[in-house]
């Protein structure tokens, strides 16, 4: 599958999913780190791509997403922003109720 | 990039914004900016923080590596500091 096709079925098949340097096992950056531990705190399943892997993931991911900087944090198909975005989602308490990918909702 | 030149890109690209912005790390290419915007209020946060990025343009992620945002409209940032 061609590198920009995968991405976008990475995003809209996985509910939760984050593109970080590292893995959410190893995070090698601190803003992608954040973004791990906020997740981690909220018990949730999510699919981790490791964009130093690749690095023509994160230039095709960030013409695709219009965010030029690394983590971008995407659930249920839409991007939710970066690590400072999920932080103050998450201080603000309106993270869960974003992250409730539960079919009801 | 010193500090006031993205502030001057970014007071460039987003007009009316008031804008502050630090060297987090003393390198230069990590900064931290808090930018107030009456153009804000229509926008989620992602559209905030893109319209920003969009006035560093080309400059983001190779001068500027990393950019902390905090952005407000000027209502939300006048009940923040209430």
């Amino acid at each position: 599958m061609e590198l920009s096709e995968q991405i976008k079925t990475d995003i809209s098949e996985n509910p939760v999913i984050i593109y970080m340097k590292g893995t959410k096992e190893m995070p090698m950056c601190g803003f992608s780190n954040q973004v791990v531990q906020i997740l981690n705190h909220y018990g949730i399943e999510y699919k981790d791509v490791n964009i130093l892997e690749n690095p023509e993931i994160r230039i095709k991911l960030s013409e695709q997403s219009g965010w030029p900087t690394i983590p971008q944090l995407f659930v249920k198909g839409k991007l939710i922003g970066g690590a400072d975005i999920a932080m103050e989602l998450h201080q603000k308490g309106e993270l869960l109720d974003i992250l409730d990918i539960s079919e009801n909702n | 990039m010193e500090p006031n030149e993205l502030k001057a890109l970014i007071e460039k690209g987003i007009p009316d914004a008031k804008v502050e912005v630090i060297d987090t790390t003393g390198t230069k290419d990590h900064f931290s900016a808090v930018v107030i915007s009456k153009s804000f209020e229509e926008l989620s946060l992602v559209e905030q923080h893109q319209s920003v990025y969009k006035a560093v343009g080309r400059f983001m992620t190779k001068e500027v590596h990393a950019l902390q945002l905090k952005t407000y409209s000027p209502n939300k940032w006048a009940e923040q500091n209430s």
